[in-house]
């Protein structure tokens, strides 16, 4: 696998980590590199850890939640629990599963500027940033919308915008296509595929909609009761037999193609329908020669 | 039966919501409403339960026209089970929850504990019964209100987005859900962008685009059509994209099992 060699930008070491009003870990001796330009979609039952790792990937724990860990989440080298939120910040950038949780200004501009404001960078740069954010994002012509004027797909834009400006190096989605159409989010993640194209960043993120989505991802991690149970491309983990996969949406036609080689349960198996079609075609083409 | 006769909706500033609508929805078969948002989905469904009452033509529940009747009686006719489970959960602990309705309507105290404990049962909720509703996970929250609502037996069933944020193994529960209230002779409406989600069910389609009605009728012929799907933001459920393209005989298969019998079948594949 290509990514194996590639930089790591995210460490989690042997890390587990228990709320302090729960009485057992929700993550459990965690070991996992995200690495540079990498896809990576997260999936399994809720409640199996999935929001938890994800906020510690980006220091909101433990920095703002009680609880106890051991282990570490290490990010360029050091440690997530030896940095500043607002310097994490700027290196992984976050987006909410609901956008109308994440944009709350006037102006799509200015919610897009919120952050570096924040931060206290200067204006000019703020401008030039949040300009080009936008124009990423194609939202350009709603830069002085108010955001509840907008649809649901420009809404989820709009959020996305105002992390980009802050160029983080890593961009983290929870579940970013559950409230679009299935039309709007294969969209959206042609947009997300393009910024890793661009500009090199790693993705992260929670999806359920595995039937639109997986054929997009370099990589999939199933999580199961606060621990990584499959790591690999989709078309490797779905192909195993493990008994973890019930639990987890495994694309309609992925499904079909393993009804038909049920003597093959394991090894690289399609994700599209034009792959089947392929195989169809190959299958007819050789009974008629 | 739900009949809409040549209905319109205004909002108060004028601007149009429902254009012409003429439908029928029978009971025994689940229908799903598709289309981009802001086409007149939720609009609609307001208009079953009284909610909105159209500006021009006729909405008839039951026999019942919705202008003439109290919304008290039509909300104990109507179900609705809305897209955000937080906005539908109040009360202090699950049991309590399911028992609101129940008072609501009048049933005796007997029959109350008797659908309750049913509801609990059914829908998986028995070990939680005096746990605050808020304390649930998403899946469960979703459970609760599907539960509060078939515990008072409703004719008709409307679910707004019901997969939103459910994993895998919730889908596959509410599907069973929908699937057994269709087969006990209620009508079953759902609002639903997840194709995939919705073609083993094989509903009727309700296509909607800009407060009309674009199309209505078997899953398998509206979807077959690339201008609704386009015009509706879909996505041609991958079974039936594969039928379209080999192409295999037959209509197209609504799940896998059957697919997979039906190809095998084909001496081409080996």
């Amino acid at each position: 696998m290509g990514f194996r060699n590639a930089n790591t930008v995210i460490e989690v070491r042997n890390y587990s980590f228990k709320y302090a009003s729960s009485d057992k870990e929700t993550l459990h001796d965690v070991n996992l590199k995200f690495h540079e330009r990498e896809i990576t979609i997260l999936v399994g039952p809720t409640g199996c850890g999935k929001s938890t790792l994800l906020k510690s990937l980006i220091g909101l724990i433990p920095h703002m939640y009680a609880g106890s860990w051991s282990g570490s989440v290490i990010i360029d080298g050091v440690s997530i629990q030896d940095r500043k939120i607002n310097d994490l910040a700027l290196t992984v950038g976050y987006v909410f599963q609901n956008p109308e949780n994440q944009i709350f200004m006037f102006s799509v501009e200015r919610d897009a500027a919120f952050g570096l404001e924040n931060l206290g960078i200067e204006r000019a740069q703020i401008r030039e940033r949040v300009d080009w954010a936008m124009s990423l994002m194609g939202i350009t012509d709603l830069a002085t919308k108010p955001p509840h004027e907008l649809s649901d797909g420009q809404k989820q834009r709009a959020a996305l915008a105002g992390i980009l400006a802050m160029k983080p190096r890593v961009l983290i989605l929870d579940e970013p296509t559950s409230l679009l159409d299935p039309h709007t989010a294969l969209e959206l993640i042609q947009l997300i595929r393009n910024l890793r194209d661009q500009l090199g960043i790693t993705v992260i993120m929670v999806e359920h909609r595995l039937d639109l989505i997986a054929r997009v991802a370099d990589r999939l991690l199933v999580m199961e009761n606060g621990t990584i149970v499959e790591d690999g491309k989709p078309r490797e983990v779905f192909g195993k037999n493990s008994p973890s996969l019930r639990n987890i949406g495994i694309p309609t036609i992925t499904r079909l193609y393993q009804a038909l080689n049920s003597s093959r349960p394991t090894g690289n198996v399609p994700l599209t329908v034009d792959e089947v079609v392929d195989l169809i075609r190959q299958k007819q083409r050789t009974v008629s020669a | 039966m739900i009949r809409f006769e040549k209905v319109s909706f205004h909002h108060p500033n004028g601007q149009m919501a429902l254009q012409d609508v003429n439908l029928e929805i029978s009971p025994g078969e689940i229908t799903a409403i598709v289309g981009e948002n802001g086409a007149g989905k939720t609009t609609l469904v307001r208009h079953i339960n009284g909610l909105l009452k159209p500006s021009e033509g006729e909405v008839s529940v039951l026999g019942m026209n919705t202008r003439k009747v109290s919304i008290a009686k039509l909300s104990k006719l109507v179900g609705i089970v809305f897209q955000n489970a937080d906005h539908q959960l109040f009360s202090d602990t699950v049991s309590n929850e399911i028992l609101f309705g129940l008072t609501n309507f009048h049933f005796s105290e007997t029959a109350s504990r008797q659908r309750l404990e049913w509801a609990l049962e059914h829908f998986d909720l028995k070990d939680y019964r005096e746990r605050s509703p808020m304390m649930l996970s998403g899946g469960e929250k979703k459970r609760l209100c599907i539960a509060c609502i078939l515990a008072w037996e409703p004719q008709i069933i409307i679910l707004d987005e019901p997969t939103v944020g459910q994993d895998y193994f919730q889908k596959e529960r509410i599907r069973e859900m929908l699937v057994e209230q269709r087969d006990a002779g209620k009508i079953v409406i759902i609002v639903s962008h997840d194709i995939e989600f919705l073609w083993p069910l094989q509903p009727k389609l309700i296509a909607m685009s800009s407060g009309s009605v674009i199309a209505h009728g078997a899953a398998s012929e509206v979807l077959s059509r690339e201008d609704i799907i386009q015009r509706s933001k879909l996505i041609t459920p991958q079974l039936l994209d594969l039928w379209k393209k080999v192409p295999l005989e037959g209509d197209p298969p609504s799940d896998v099992k059957e697919a997979a019998e039906r190809i095998s079948k084909l001496s081409t594949w080996i």
